[in-house]
């Protein structure tokens, strides 16, 4: 095969020059920037970094809420999911139409609505604290946050993957006598567990490089509520770069690692989709 | 609507016996109960506490706080950076979706695979990354400093960082919609000697422009909203480098809580103006992305 497949169609070489130049001056050289200081770094001082308690701290932090505010977003993504999908109630168009909310509102500002409403005086807040649950200036908050940025790609990931569940293959199951929780495990869920999974890896990988919306309501004490988004902040603030681009290429490594997943997540469910005759 | 059960699947399901057993009404209500539960203490209590916390000491603090000229210029400069971002990420969302969505080539997901990288990588790194490249002690900074041009902490970082961040959302959106719509039309145009330009405007850019309305204004909204990357190359310098999200950081930050969510609450309503035309599109195409 040459570099392309024949066509009669003009344009190619204009619109891919320049799509390609556009993202060679706008990502792929700035990227390259960062990964050509962290090089310049010996290995001792980039471990040295890294391995810094602080930093490390950070990751824990980092990471934990990460995977529980993507688990939370699981959940309730499906449950959102599901009820969007398999019921009809009023209002019903109007919810499904807010799920994409946090995706188009800026994180500055669900940071700081948020923290009003999780502070000790706020709406919920105020029923929260007496309990002993303390949310904004937490790592509760930091999930809390997390789990609101995340939520959109659990929805519309399981979404489109329910309605494909084939209604007769559920009705065959009944007629022969399987239980609705049955129905579930062997039918509902392997249809929709690549698209789960996918929605869980993006909520994920967006949730690990979130800044805007977590360090309203964090608190940001180092070693306790600090991100690891946040600590690279700050030693640019303290115009230490090399030691923001080591936190910067880790980071990195692991976004091009989670979009990898998500790719082959991807295949996975477009591969059962086939198999499955559709 | 995508998205729900039809009227027709509704009606059908209504008339099967043993549907409607207690059992199955309780499930319905639990699932909606809670659906509705998260979504209200996740999504809609801080959407409204945006405009209650505004309008907490009444409409003429609310617009007191526009009055301010540093909140107008965090306005103007968010209104100039996305002038500029983006037309640019537009056009070069055409471009990309046009040679990748009409061409077979090597290395083509490769090239979508880059593309998309904006969005994997962290706000932080995205600003990050340009200072690297510019910034006092950056590749560039000394150069900068001896030609007297300033990059980071002024408005061409904010520029740059933003365009980064929006990169993808138009390509993204058109893409799918031209492999979808195929190249048939376009070839038949070619073929009774329309021109390559011609072509693009009377036979593609029909067929794409409710897809491209949408990605147009997802950009803008991103581009106007943007804090992490912006946030990092800005230098915070009031007045002068805040856009609207860092100019609400401040006033936050200052304790000055009714004149931070109103500025907030314009955002806000960029985000639900936002939704709505991508609503409207959804329902004039029938067609859903994701």
């Amino acid at each position: 095969m040459s570099f392309r497949s024949p066509s009669i169609l003009p344009g190619f070489g204009l619109t891919l020059g320049f799509a390609t130049f556009f993202l060679s001056a706008i990502v792929l050289i700035p990227l390259a920037a960062l990964v050509a200081k962290a090089g310049t770094m010996g290995w001792r001082e980039f471990l040295e970094v890294l391995i810094d308690p602080r930093a490390v701290a950070s990751y824990r932090l980092s990471f934990g809420a990460s995977l529980l505010a993507a688990t939370i977003n699981a959940v309730f993504g499906f449950i959102i999911a599901w009820t969007l999908v398999r019921y009809d109630f009023p209002g019903r168009k109007l919810i499904d139409a807010l799920i994409d909310m946090p995706f188009a509102l800026p994180t500055a500002v669900s940071g700081i609505a948020l923290t009003a409403v999780f502070a000790e005086n706020g709406w919920l807040g105020q029923y929260l604290a007496p309990l002993g649950i303390k949310v904004a200036y937490t790592w509760v908050g930091i999930v809390v946050a997390l789990t609101l940025i995340g939520l959109p790609f659990v929805v519309r990931s399981v979404q489109p993957a329910l309605i494909e569940v084939q209604r007769d293959l559920e009705d065959a199951a009944e007629t022969l006598g399987a239980g609705r929780f049955y129905v579930f495990r062997k039918i509902i869920l392997p249809t929709v567990m690549p698209a789960l999974l996918t929605g869980f890896a993006m909520a994920l990988a967006r949730a690990i490089g979130e800044y805007g919306s977590v360090i309203f309501i964090a608190g940001n004490l180092p070693m306790k509520t600090e991100i690891t988004p946040l600590l690279i902040v700050i030693k640019l603030e303290q115009f230490d770069y090399t030691g923001a681009a080591a936190l910067g290429f880790i980071m990195l490594v692991i976004s091009f690692i989670m979009l990898l997943s998500i790719n082959l997540l991807q295949t996975w469910g477009r591969r059962r989709l086939v198999a499955a005759g559709r | 609507m995508a998205g729900g059960p039809s009227r027709e699947l509704l009606a059908e399901l209504a008339t099967r016996p043993g549907r409607d057993t207690l059992t199955s009404t309780l499930v319905k209500g639990a699932f909606i109960t809670v659906s509705l539960l998260f979504l209200a203490a996740m999504l809609f209590a801080p959407l409204i506490t945006v405009f209650a916390a505004a309008f907490e000491k009444g409409y003429e603090a609310y617009f007191e706080a526009f009055k301010d000229s540093d909140t107008l210029a965090a306005i103007r400069l968010t209104l100039t950076v996305a002038a500029i971002v983006v037309p640019l990420n537009t056009i070069f969302g055409i471009a990309a979706a046009w040679a990748l969505g009409k061409f077979e080539f090597r290395g083509k997901s490769m090239l979508i695979t880059l593309i998309d990288l904006p969005i994997a990588v962290s706000p932080v790194i995205s600003g990050l990354i340009y200072v690297l490249l510019f910034g006092t002690q950056g590749w560039f900074g000394l150069w900068l400093q001896e030609h007297d041009i300033s990059i980071i902490y002024a408005v061409p970082g904010i520029v740059l960082a933003t365009l980064f961040v929006t990169f993808p959302y138009v390509a993204r959106e058109l893409l799918p919609l031209m492999q979808q719509l195929g190249n048939d039309e376009e070839e038949a145009a070619i073929t009774m000697g329309a021109g390559g330009l011609m072509t693009f405007f009377h036979v593609t850019l029909p067929k794409i422009r409710w897809g491209l309305v949408y990605g147009v204004i997802l950009c803008n909204a991103r581009a106007m909203g943007e804090f992490g990357a912006v946030s990092v190359v800005s230098g915070h310098i009031r007045g002068l480098t805040t856009t609207m999200p860092l100019h609400v950081e401040i006033l936050y930050n200052e304790y000055n809580f009714v004149a931070a969510f109103a500025v907030a609450s314009l955002l806000t309503l960029l985000a639900v103006v936002t939704l709505v035309v991508k609503t409207l599109v959804e329902w004039r195409t029938g067609y859903r992305k994701r």
